[in-house]
């Protein structure tokens, strides 16, 4: 009562404002929410133009990677070449090298220029050669190897074109720059356009790109991700075997039963740690403990599997234990209520709440070693392999390649045709890297539950 | 209301159920439980009251071992269950809490179905044979905590579906369905509705008839309404234990008068 009357003196002298005009302090507030509403939504527009020119980089530089221009001549297998004895033995077809194979195509390809009538001013034997990529030769004493029958037929031959030719068709090569180019000329190019027009030359769909094996400096064209595929294939199941369990045991532990004490605080200090030790400190680790150490062998998957699976652990630790943290513990007085034990209300009903933290976690640690390069180089993966590994578990310890470090090899080459390659691997690790967050969220979604 | 109540309330039963005896709580430094002695007797409602922070929920707690889970906790003195003392080295908490039920504070069912719900408790405990038994026992127990008839067409929904006061029933169901012996309740109506909370209330007079139900409370009208004894927690000590009626019209501590006439709380 006597409130209302010491209150309403003041207000007497006050002039009464309208709630339709904002004073001055209202107008301040308003232009401060203003101003940070647009430094927000600037911060999105900046982060969102640097993504959408990262990725049209990427791929406009490596979407040729997955397209090959190949030429389509008929190829005779003569007897007289590549088996004298006419036995089709092994042994014997074995001893006939690509040098003979690369003669043949070039006979071949002579024959093809002179029946079609094709006549192009300056073009050297060296021009006409140089067209077929070093690679092709071998590529058809495989597929002889592979299918003796073919010797004495005539095989319409699908042979790999020079990287510059390859270029040519994919616009990096030009006639201007082909005249000062050492490795082509405005000649080749002309037989190519030649040969295009007589439908011989064309540029097609390049699954070898994702199928064979990394290729020498000479030969871009025939280069490929299928061993560094597979060999990050292979240290993911590595990771996923050792990290996957041992993370989340360790986490269950340290979460639910282990004391809190001194001790504990130091295991927590110490993992939340390793989780920022720089990934090439692992690499050194690694390399001292698994393959100076432990013997194992280098540029093996089992090596990258292990560095991989310390790196990722403190991740999956610290995602598992923040899940385990974030169920109510209502849900385990719940069940110790009804005289569940500790396991079986952790693994009743406190794991299987906390199981899409679990797993985001886990494949986001998956995903952050997939593209992991630094300590993979310190354990000798980024050796150049030509030989696929065997299926696991041998393949485990022979060597492979891996795809980020795949990426950085062919960064490092001289050929132009190589940066294409590289994108091109970019692309392919990103396409994973995209299919493991979608699983992510995908089991999120399917595991999601309310309480 | 609370008169009539009071009037037909009888103590008919003599046999000790839970014996306390110097029981001595602390959590770190802090003595939170000291010297409390008392017997709790059989198939008989027990109401403990007290203003918050008195302890009675700790001391809830100690009969079936849930203060285990809190790691700065240590309990001295004696409990006895039936003459055995709960807190000697050889008892298992797991089987101890399988005959000392315990319902929350707030509604916790499992984020199951409300069969599973139900069931779990039994089934881990190994108390039905065949599927058979078990619906008989899910039924006979939602049925004991009157929301049969609200579930018995989607038993297979998420018990966390349903409403509040249904939520504390389940609890009270799964509760019920491992077949305790003592049946503790940590201010099970706090989070209820009065209807709710009157329906809960009537569970637990019925629940009277087989188990020993000991339930912590912070209304007095509902002490009065569903407790023939009555334990009054102040500061860590138990003040005052009796039958409900003498509690309420007859207090012989000053304490416990104030407490229950609002002047201290």
């Amino acid at each position: 009562m006597s409130d209302a009357t010491i209150e309403g003196a003041p207000r007497a002298t006050q002039p009464k404002s309208s709630l339709l005009v904002a004073d001055p302090h209202t107008r301040r507030r308003h232009a401060a929410e203003a101003r940070f509403r647009a430094y927000g939504l600037g911060a999105i527009v900046i982060s969102m133009v640097m993504l959408v020119v990262l990725l049209f980089t990427i791929l406009t530089g490596g979407i040729g990677a997955f397209r090959q221009t190949y030429l389509e001549i008929p190829v005779t297998l003569e007897d007289a070449q590549l088996d004298k004895n006419g036995n089709r033995d092994p042994a014997d077809l074995r001893k006939v090298l690509t040098l003979t194979y690369g003669k043949l195509l070039q006979q071949s390809l002579e024959k093809v220029v002179a029946d079609k009538g094709i006549a192009i001013a300056d073009l050297s034997a060296k021009d006409l050669s140089g067209l077929i990529s070093k690679e092709a030769p071998a590529r058809l004493r495989d597929q002889v190897l592979a299918n003796p029958d073919l010797i004495g037929q005539t095989i319409t031959a699908r042979v790999l074109v020079n990287g510059r030719i390859d270029g040519y068709y994919k616009g990096r090569v030009t006639m201007d720059s082909a005249l000062r180019d050492a490795n082509t000329s405005p000649a080749q190019l002309q037989l190519a356009d030649a040969l295009k027009a007589q439908g011989m030359l064309a540029t097609k769909w390049n699954w070898s790109f994702l199928t064979s094996p990394d290729a020498s400096d000479q030969r871009p064209e025939a280069a490929g991700v299928g061993i560094a595929i597979l060999g990050s294939l292979y240290m993911m199941l590595v990771v996923l075997v050792l990290a996957v369990p041992i993370g989340v045991a360790a986490s269950i532990y340290l979460e639910e039963f282990a004391p809190k004490n001194r001790w504990t605080d130091i295991i927590e200090v110490n993992i939340s740690n390793l989780a920022a030790v720089p990934s090439i400190v692992f690499g050194i680790l690694g390399l001292a403990a698994f393959i100076n150490f432990g013997g194992l062998p280098q540029s093996a998957p089992i090596v990258g599997g292990l560095v991989l699976t310390l790196m990722t652990l403190p991740t999956i630790i610290i995602a598992t234990r923040a899940a385990l943290k974030a169920v109510p513990p209502s849900i385990r007085d719940a069940a110790l209520g009804v005289g569940a034990s500790r396991m079986q209300s952790v693994f009743h009903h406190v794991l299987p709440l906390a199981m899409p933290g679990i797993l985001t976690g886990t494949i986001i640690g998956m995903a952050q070693a997939l593209g992991e390069t630094a300590p993979l180089l310190l354990i000798g993966m980024v050796a150049f392999v030509k030989n696929f590994p065997s299926a696991p578990p041998e393949g485990l310890f022979e060597p492979a390649s891996a795809l980020p470090v795949q990426v950085y090899n062919w960064t490092q080459r001289a050929d132009p045709a190589f940066i294409e390659r590289a994108s091109g691997a970019i692309i392919v690790l990103l396409v994973f890297l995209l299919c493991m967050n979608v699983l992510a969220i995908l089991l999120r979604r399917r595991f999601e539950r309310r309480w | 209301m609370n008169d009539m109540t009071l009037l037909e309330r009888s103590v008919e039963q003599t046999e000790i159920k839970i014996s306390a005896q110097d029981v001595q709580v602390w959590y770190g430094e802090k003595h939170a439980i000291k010297d409390v002695n008392v017997d709790l007797l059989d198939k008989t409602v027990t109401a403990f009251i007290g203003p918050s922070g008195c302890g009675k929920s700790t001391f809830l707690r100690c009969l079936n071992r849930m203060n285990d889970t809190i790691e700065s906790c240590r309990v001295g003195g004696r409990i006895a269950l039936d003459g055995e003392d709960i807190y000697d080295r050889r008892v298992d908490p797991v089987q101890l809490r399988a005959r000392v039920g315990m319902v929350f504070q707030k509604p916790n069912p499992f984020p199951k179905s409300i069969y599973d719900n139900v069931a779990y408790g039994p089934r881990i405990h190994g108390l039905a044979r065949n599927r058979a038994e078990l619906d008989e026992i899910v039924e006979k127990s939602l049925r004991g905590a009157a929301l049969w008839n609200e579930v018995k067409d989607r038993l297979g929904e998420p018990g966390t579906g349903l409403s509040g006061g249904q939520q504390q029933r389940l609890c009270i169901a799964r509760a019920v369905a491992t077949q305790p012996e003592v049946l503790l309740m940590d201010e099970p109506c706090s989070a209820l509705d009065p209807i709710a909370t009157s329906q809960v209330e009537e569970l637990i007079d019925q629940l009277r008839a087989e188990f020993s139900v000991v339930i912590v409370t912070h209304s007095m009208q509902q002490a009065a309404r569903v407790s023939q004894k009555t334990a009054f927690f102040h500061l860590g000590n138990l003040v005052e234990y009796g039958n409900t009626d003498d509690i309420f019209t007859n207090p012989r501590d000053p304490r416990t008068e104030s407490y229950i006439s609002g002047r201290i709380g």
